[in-house]
């Protein structure tokens, strides 16, 4: 009795402190217990929180794939299958890290998607929107970077295609390809400057933004897939009728959704770690070559949508503007929307029509990337991102004009 | 009705195969087309180590004096297929190697450039860049050409640098060609006119039978697809245990959650 | 708290008590077994192993007096033949050793004995100082100019002085307290050598 009454106060006594050297329970109850969202989440809700799990795991991966890897043209290639072979469950943490490279776009695509559909970037949430998009910029300068890394044939052939996008640019485009490979061509220099940025450098910037992220969607609270702002229908307590402490609830039931993902994630792993040449591409067991282009070149798919973009226009210069084009139009997404309401729910017919149409663009040309550009390949590639522009610049017509449903005061259902 | 829907399907399958079959040989006898040899599958089984065994003996016989595989030991392949130590040094060792050496090949690049045009590729990650089905279709693919400097060619990879290394055990096929009497699209299809290979035919059978041939193929391209990735022998059995075990903890966290969302109206 | 929050009248709490146990007891071993292969990429790789393998050394140029250092596992390992001369020198000096009788030195048993060796004429010893990790240099001859008259024969450490004799056994007023360590070893015909490998019936260990 006295024995367990000294233990609290024992407990008590660090806790206070603690408390008043570092604010924990203050964090606590700002960021998880007392930070309400609405309690109307469905399995959309997973993905940011899955994004953040593909993160950590891609960082751990990395940190141990960077202990056995030696970056060099006459080394980097040997070296990751060193890793695979000789190195003790060596296979396991690079499987890790090139499924965790795959199912990291799946999710943010996904979680991306989600915010299509009810309307996330809406206002006051602009500028969560805004640091997401960033957060996938670097995603993908991480992706492209790191897909150089074994030096494979396609790693090659990878980062010089790409590089030469640089060169498209008008005056200095070729002072700048030669600039950024260090060198005449793709080579030991443009390898490791490749490597510091994707293990250092480019990490660095996507915790940055994450956090940013996060910060804003603490600032606004989160939307639902009703788009109703719960702040503005707080209780007698003050605080939001349709809203729930999002610890536990969506602390325990995001573990449901880890879980969940978790199973896809090692189901690919431990059995398809390959995925059918999707995610680690067969040319890419091949040690780079400069003499001998892969039969059949392709970006990993998740750049492909983009890469038949590329492909579509004709001319060289435009293509690549186009292509850079389709990420930045995303940024002006929350001025496009002129919607009344958020949600996809109580928009009007041509809002949907307009989503469906470009989700299956999407899609497609993410298909067209990875085939051949022949025929009449080109002539859907060409139609797709017509249709794939129009969802975002028709946006500010069809929304205004559409006849929306009413949103109602509460949100309507949870799961 | 929706019950006797499923056999229904069955009974139009086994009707429309042996159909099939018919259409297949007929077309073959009658008409010209080029041999497909696409449809060749390797059907390797990873788990059979008896074939993986069968494999590495081939491989060590036929494939070592020319090609390497630098990134496989000798030691690692007796201990992941169970070669005992003994059998390991007593055949398939070469002179001089150590268990622990990389297999390398006796023959040197510039060597091999200088007989063959092209210096053998080393084999540790063929069956990943290429494939375990390219690999059987192209063992099983040459026949003679006089008009190459090695007496043969290649229907999967035409113009290769490789002699049959392996005519002893298969003898030298030949191709038996045809005239395409019309123009025939898609795979194995060509103008009106093209001569094609339409068959392979072995006039002096080699030591194996055609089957022998086919099976002494096969299980040398299950062990190069072992050696393209040594990992894949364990890797689905621990696959499993992962997910039962992931399995448990959605299903923990699942009724942790619906504990929790009792709350919520 | 929000209306829409049951009040925790109603709630099962040994259930929510039990079931939150029962997640994070699972996660914890999940956490747990996904330690295990990070942990595990640290040891040896297969090539470290392979490298570390046993190495065989011919014996048959050795000349008596002379040393060679072959290196196993990233180590110089010194091989002498020891002239009879060497060997009778050892019996003299054990008052002036810090451990004669090797009691507190690391060597394999067989090896514990009053030549330290297997076969007295083959002294088998790390050449790693047992002080700071320097290596010591070979002194075989009797009454070097440095080291007195009295010098017995046996190395003699650079780094901070230690002497060890022909042995590998150390003198007082050495800053290094073991003798020099042996490795396993054995000898596979009358002049070969092998490093890594005990002697018969355990051939193939290691």
């Amino acid at each position: 009795m006295a024995a367990s009454s000294h233990d609290a106060a024992g407990k008590g006594g660090f806790r206070a402190w603690l408390n008043k050297r570092l604010p924990v329970d203050e964090f606590v109850e700002s960021q998880l217990t007392g930070y309400f969202a609405p309690k109307n989440f469905n399995i959309w809700y997973f993905f940011g929180a899955l994004s953040l799990l593909v993160f950590v795991i891609q960082i751990l991966s990395g940190i141990f794939l960077t202990m056995h890897y030696k970056v060099g043209e006459a080394t980097a290639f040997d070296s990751v299958e060193y890793i695979m072979r000789e190195v003790e469950w060596g296979w396991f943490i690079r499987y890790l890290h090139s499924t965790g490279a795959s199912f990291f776009f799946i999710v943010v695509y996904l979680h991306m998607f989600r915010a299509l559909m009810y309307g996330s970037y809406r206002a006051p949430r602009e500028l969560l929107w805004i640091f997401g998009m960033f957060v996938y910029l670097a995603l993908m300068a991480e992706a492209f970077m790191g897909y150089v890394l074994p030096w494979g044939n396609m790693s090659y052939w990878g980062a010089q295609v790409i590089v030469n996008l640089f060169g498209t640019i008008p005056v200095i485009g070729p002072g700048l390809v030669e600039w950024i490979r260090g060198d005449y061509g793709i080579a030991d220099s443009t390898l490791n400057r490749f490597f510091s940025l994707h293990v250092v450098a480019v990490p660095f910037a996507l915790a940055f933004l994450i956090l940013m992220h996060l910060v804003a969607l603490r600032q606004t609270g989160s939307n639902n897939p009703d788009g109703i702002e719960i702040k503005q229908n707080l209780g007698a307590d003050g605080k939001p009728v349709d809203g729930i402490p999002f610890h536990p609830y969506y602390t325990v039931k995001d573990l449901v959704g880890v879980g969940a993902f978790l199973i896809f994630f090692c189901i690919v792993l431990f059995f398809v770690p390959t995925f059918g040449g999707l995610f680690l591409e067969k040319p890419n067991f091949e040690p780079a070559n400069p003499l001998s282009t892969p039969a059949h070149i392709a970006p990993v798919w998740y750049f492909t949508p983009f890469y038949a973009m590329l492909r579509a226009v004709p001319d060289q210069q435009l293509g690549a503007l186009l292509m850079l084009l389709a990420i930045v139009v995303f940024f002006f997404l929350p001025w496009l929307d002129r919607s009344p309401v958020k949600s996809i729910r109580y928009k009007g017919l041509l809002s949907k029509l307009f989503l469906g149409a470009f989700v299956i663009a999407f899609v497609v040309l993410g298909y067209l990337g990875m085939a051949p550009a022949e025929g009449l390949y080109v002539l859907l590639a060409r139609i797709f991102t017509v249709v794939y522009f129009a969802f975002f610049l028709l946006m500010p017509w069809y929304t205004r004009i559409e006849k929306t449903a009413p949103v109602p005061q509460r949100v309507t259902s949870h799961a | 009705m929706l019950k006797s829907l499923p056999k229904f399907l069955i009974a139009a399958i086994v009707a429309a195969v042996p159909l099939a079959q018919a259409a297949e040989h007929e077309e073959a006898s009658g008409q010209c087309r080029a041999l497909e040899i696409a449809h060749w599958k390797a059907d390797t089984e990873i788990g059979n180590s008896a074939s993986l065994q069968r494999g590495a003996r081939n491989f060590m016989g036929y494939c070592a004096g020319c090609h390497s595989m630098k990134y496989m030991r000798y030691s690692r392949m007796a201990a992941d297929l169970g070669i005992p130590e003994a059998q390991l040094e007593a055949a398939l060792l070469p002179a001089g190697s150590s268990k622990n050496d990389y297999i390398t090949a006796p023959l040197d690049a510039t060597d091999g450039s200088a007989w063959f045009g092209k210096a053998p590729p080393d084999l540790s990650l063929i069956a990943r860049s290429r494939g375990t089905d390219y690999l059987y279709q192209f063992l099983k693919s040459f026949y003679a050409d006089p008009a190459t400097s090695s007496g043969v060619n290649n229907i999967s990879l035409p113009g290769t640098a490789m002699p049959h290394v392996l005519s002893a055990l298969q003898g030298v096929p030949e191709a038996v060609r045809c005239t395409l009497t019309e123009s025939v699209g898609g795979e194995g299809g060509g103008a009106k006119g093209d001569v094609v290979v339409q068959k392979l035919e072995v006039p002096v059978a080699g030591q194996l039978s055609a089957a022998e041939y086919d099976a002494f193929v096969r299980d040398t391209v299950n062990f190069l697809d072992y050696v393209g990735e040594p990992a894949k022998l364990h890797r689905t059995s621990i696959g499993i245990w992962v997910i039962l075990f992931l399995l448990v903890f959605t299903g923990f966290a699942y009724l942790l959650k619906q504990e929790y969302w009792k709350d919520v109206k | 708290m929000s209306d829409t929050v049951h009040d925790s009248g109603e709630v099962d709490l040994s259930r929510r008590k039990f079931l939150t146990a029962a997640t994070a007891a699972t996660g914890a071993v999940g956490a747990g077994f996904t330690l295990v292969p990070f942990i595990a990429s640290w040891k040896p790789s297969e090539r470290a192993r392979a490298m570390g393998a046993p190495v065989e050394i011919d014996l048959s140029k050795l000349e008596p007096g002379q040393m060679i250092t072959p290196s196993w596992r990233k180590q110089p390992i010194y091989v002498v033949r020891r002239t009879p001369e060497l060997l009778a020198s050892l019996e003299k000096h054990d008052a002036n050793l810090k451990d004669p009788q090797s009691g507190a030195s690391n060597q394999p048993a067989y090896t514990k004995n009053a030549q330290r060796s297997l076969r007295p004429e083959f002294l088998v010893l790390f050449g790693t100082c047992t002080h700071l990790g320097c290596l010591p240099k070979e002194r075989f001859k009797p009454g070097d100019a440095q080291l007195g008259t009295d010098w017995p024969g046996g190395f003699f450490c650079p780094c901070h002085g230690s002497r060890f004799d022909m042995a590998g056994r150390v003198f007082n007023g050495s800053p290094a307290s073991l003798n020099l360590a042996i490795p396993p070893h054995s000898f596979a015909s009358d002049t070969k050598l092998v490093i890594g490998v005990d002697p018969t019936p355990a051939k193939g260990a290691a």
